[in-house]
């Protein structure tokens, strides 16, 4: 069990900063995502904690042991599982979790404990005696992340692990895998580019873009309180809504930007609420079962600039018609606005 | 308007048509006188006279209690077997410092290449006068080396020139089974052998364990045109020693030559060529074993 | 300590498969006085030129010997059997891998299986084919019977070169408009010129090295091709020009070597596509 410390960590491949200088602090016990699209360096910051890449300058320690320099992989307490789980074809389930044991050359009976130990944590005692290819994707997942365990490791990392499996199993696993971690509280490290799975899973979690980190925060605090626009726009599903209001009483070049659902039809709200109002032309509507889209643009936007697409999420509960082509009353409660610097993307108080 | 299905359009047609030639020439240039070899086993043709005259099993009887035929059969089988596991030993070797970058790879490769592209008479030349009893280099080597106090008469001493042989024919085979396991080591995934390092194997554990099982079918593809280039061979042989000294490195191909073409006896030639198709037949089961292996998805 | 093993390891190997070279090099090279020095005496050394290189073995071999002509000879062969078997397996492999469907594959492995069957069992058979048709002794018996070994490997490399071709792009021509045929001829040539230059490549290397065929229907010396002309036929006597052997042998294998080079890889993908991936 140990936390761990990167700082001022670089990694170049040339004239491409892949890790562009991060620094962060895991606590021990932590669930903590890495989440961004790829070429944001969140796999390559992930391989580099695990020892399969070696960083270009900055320190990373693991528990007490600095393991920046040549510190091989099996030396660091780390356990890997890779987005195709990378288990051994060639060797049966069994043989697959006692792998890591034999190479430390753990004695024959305490490995066959070990295995089965692990098999019955993932409910996978049946499969010990077959091979890879005779399991499906969920299945492998599991033995892959037996294999991991059976390491008794200080930290896990773990690369898009449900990257490959069906939407459907992807909730179920993901609830195996959160209820797992909580059960033997060991350090979790997890790279994902699904901002679902990371709101969902992390303790924590870590935005990161084109190698630099935008923000660090629990759930909430990235979802609710976003840093820049970019953390803005990439946590949230349908994107927060972002545009020149032409408020007069902001300062000049400043964005605000409200979520899709609390962007709601004016009559919604009780009176008395502290609301910003804007004039809805609407486009399209898309009915999606739990929610609707309502697509279209707010009048009082900069005239000469094209108008960005707006967006309101309306849930099922309300079920006033929304006739598209015409232009409704919609607003958003004043405590729910969130203001950027047009120029740099920073959020800004108001 | 009615499209009249034309000629141009009927693609089993075209596919037949374009087919045929290939098929002909096999057929009648490689089956029909493969059968026919089989049948002359059987008969006391001989090359002069055109006749054919029924002789059953009586080339087979005759070759069987003939010792040099017993000692060419002995002789196939050691020279096949000894290259092979010599090429695979180096094979493996090259490919892993292959894998590597280093300075002047470009030229290890090529140089690496030659003795698979140099025809193979012209390599075995070469040999015969690197293995010559008065000028030999490698017995100048080794003497100059201090590890030879005596003489080795390569070519005129039956074990040193079979071993010889085996060399050389581990020699030009090699280049080509390194390139082909090279093509196999990159083809498994990077994620398997990342796995086994973060499990904690060392090279010699991930190598034996993890990478050599997965090379298997490649190896054995390596393999198995290893076989058939060393057993079928006549050039090698025939160059160094051809069959010689006194009949005691004959190989198959090199009696059946001697016996069928210069000795004109088609029939008993035809036999003893005939004991070359268990090893072909051997290697054609095995490379159809891969290819089913590979299609129910073996090791994926 | 790692490097230098390996720097080692890819040393000896280098040498290993090297040094039969340099040997041929320095021999073509140099003088008669110089080569043949017995090797039990250690004060000689014969890796080095202890006097200066010559080119009399090169002017002996292609001023005295036959090697010109066998040079001819194997050049009208290689075009000679080029020509046959790019003509018939390109088409064939086309059809097997475009046109006929599932039993293509299967008949497609029975062609190459053919590729095993040795020469040293076929040779029997063909000497009597051979004097049947009165091409013994002649370039055009090789002209014969190359192509049994050609084209099965070639309609093989062709059909695993197709596969790894998208056929959307003919498809899409006969939608346009194209018949099968007109397809054929106009735009999958163009598409498939790699394969075709492989098969060529291939062809070419099979005719320069082989020596089995050769050996068996040839016996006047200047119907000889170079493979089987330098080790058999330069010898005055009972004595082996070794100067001029080693030359004749360098000469011939450096336009390989070069050739092998640049083609390496797509051979060992012709070799390995089939049988590995089914």
């Amino acid at each position: 069990m140990a936390g761990i410390e990167v700082r001022s960590l670089r990694k170049h491949f040339g004239d491409l900063h892949a890790v562009d200088g991060v620094d962060l602090s895991i606590r021990d016990g932590e669930f903590l995502v890495l989440l961004g699209s790829s070429g944001s360096g969140k796999t390559t910051l992930l391989r580099m904690i695990a020892g399969l890449e070696r960083p270009t300058s900055g320190e990373i320690h693991i528990g007490d042991l600095r393991v920046d320099g040549d510190v091989p992989p099996r030396a660091r307490g780390i356990a890997m599982v890779f987005q195709s789980y990378a288990l051994y074809p060639h060797r049966t389930v069994f043989q697959n979790i006692a792998f890591p044991l034999e190479a430390s050359r753990v004695p024959k009976r305490q490995i066959e404990e070990k295995v089965r130990w692990a098999a019955e944590m993932f409910s996978i005692t049946r499969y010990l005696d077959r091979y890879p290819r005779q399991l499906s994707g969920g299945e492998r997942q599991r033995v892959a992340l037996c294999r991991a365990l059976v390491r008794d490791p200080k930290v896990f990392l773990l690369d898009e692990p449900l990257a490959n499996l069906d939407a459907k199993l992807r909730n179920t696993a993901r609830d195996d895998l959160k209820r797992f971690q909580r059960q033997i509280q060991t350090t979790t490290v997890y790279v994902t580019h699904d901002q679902v799975e990371a709101m969902g899973l992390g303790d924590r979690i870590v935005v990161m873009e084109r190698g630099k980190v935008r923000q660090v925060g629990t759930p909430q605090q990235v979802y609710e309180h976003p840093v820049d626009t970019f953390v803005a726009t990439f946590v949230g599903q349908p994107p927060m809504n972002l545009l020149d209001a032409g408020d007069p009483s902001l300062p000049p070049r400043t964005l605000t930007g409200f979520r899709p659902e609390h962007f709601l039809p004016k009559s919604v709200f009780g009176s008395g609420a502290d609301l910003r109002t804007f004039r809805f032309a609407v486009r399209r509507v898309e009915y999606l079962g739990s929610d609707r889209y309502v697509y279209g643009s707010v009048a009082g936007s900069d005239a000469s600039a094209p108008a960005p697409t707006i967006i309101a999420k309306l849930p099922a509960t309300i079920a006033m018609a929304i006739p598209e082509g015409e232009t409704h009353e919609f607003a958003v409660p004043r405590h729910a606005l969130r203001y950027f610097d047009a120029d740099t993307g920073l959020s800004r108080e108001v | 308007m009615t499209h009249r299905r034309r000629f141009a359009d009927r693609e089993d047609l075209l596919g037949a048509v374009m087919l045929a030639p290939a098929l002909g020439y096999v057929i009648l240039l490689v089956g029909v006188p493969f059968v026919f070899a089989i049948l002359l086993s059987f008969s006391n043709a001989t090359a002069g006279s055109l006749s054919f005259g029924w002789t059953g099993l009586g080339n087979y009887a005759a070759i069987l209690g003939d010792p040099i035929f017993l000692r060419a059969l002995r002789n196939s089988v050691v020279v096949t077997v000894g290259s092979q596991v010599l090429v695979v030993v180096l094979a493996t070797a090259a490919a892993q410092v292959f894998r590597a970058t280093f300075r002047g790879k470009r030229f290890a490769r090529f140089v690496l290449l030659l003795p698979w592209a140099v025809p193979v008479s012209l390599a075995a030349i070469a040999w015969t006068w690197i293995f010559d009893s008065t000028f030999s280099v490698i017995n100048w080597t080794l003497k100059a080396a201090g590890l030879l106090h005596g003489w080795l008469y390569w070519l005129g001493d039956p074990a040193l020139a079979l071993l010889a042989i085996i060399i050389v024919q581990a020699w030009r085979i090699f280049p080509f089974a390194t390139v082909i396991v090279l093509a196999g080591l990159s083809s498994i995934p990077q994620e398997i052998v990342e796995a086994a390092i973060v499990d904690g194997a060392g090279f010699w554990r991930r190598l034996f364990q993890v990478e050599l099982p997965l090379l298997l079918p490649v190896v054995a593809v390596a393999v198995l045109f290893g076989v058939v280039y060393t057993a079928t061979d006549l050039g090698v042989v025939y160059i160094l020693t051809g069959g010689g000294p006194a009949n005691t490195t004959h190989v198959l191909p090199t009696l059946a030559f001697q016996r069928g073409i210069l000795g004109a006896d088609l029939g008993q030639g035809a036999a003893i060529a005939v004991f070359l198709l268990p090893f072909l037949i051997v290697v054609a089961i095995g490379m159809l074993r891969l290819a089913h292996r590979t299609e129910v998805g073996g090791a994926r | 300590m790692k490097r230098v093993a390996l720097y080692a390891a890819a040393a000896g190997l280098v040498i290993f498969a090297g040094f039969p070279f340099y040997w041929m090099l320095i021999t073509a090279f140099k003088q008669n006085r110089d080569l043949y020095v017995g090797a039990s005496d250690l004060s000689h050394i014969p890796w080095i030129f202890n006097d200066p290189p010559t080119l009399e073995h090169v002017k002996l071999l292609f001023g005295q010997t036959d090697f010109p002509r066998w040079v001819l000879n194997t050049l009208v062969v290689v075009v000679a059997v080029v020509v046959i078997t790019v003509a018939v397996a390109v088409p064939a492999g086309y059809s097997l891998a475009r046109l006929v469907g599932r039993w293509g594959e299967r008949m497609g492995m029975g062609i190459f299986f053919t590729y095993l069957i040795p020469p040293t069992l076929l040779f029997v058979p063909f000497s009597r084919l051979i004097s049947l048709l009165h091409l013994q002794d002649s370039l055009g018996a090789l002209i014969l019977i190359y192509p049994t070994m050609t084209i099965p490997f070639c309609t093989w490399l062709v059909m695993g070169f197709l596969r790894s071709v998208p056929w959307e792009i003919e498809e899409q021509a006969m939608i346009d408009g194209y018949s099968r045929l007109a397809v054929i001829l106009k735009v999958a040539p163009r598409l498939i010129v790699p394969g075709i230059l492989t098969v060529v490549v291939f062809t070419f290397t099979l005719v320069l090295q082989e020596f089995v065929y050769a050996l068996t229907f040839i016996s006047s010396v200047d119907k000889m091709t170079v493979s089987l002309g330098v080790p058999i036929a330069l010898v005055r006597g009972d004595v082996y020009h070794w100067g001029a052997l080693m030359a004749a042998a360098l000469f011939t294998s450096i336009p390989l070597a070069i050739v092998y080079s640049a083609f390496m890889d797509r051979f060992i993908q012709g070799f390995t596509m089939g049988a590995v991936k089914g």
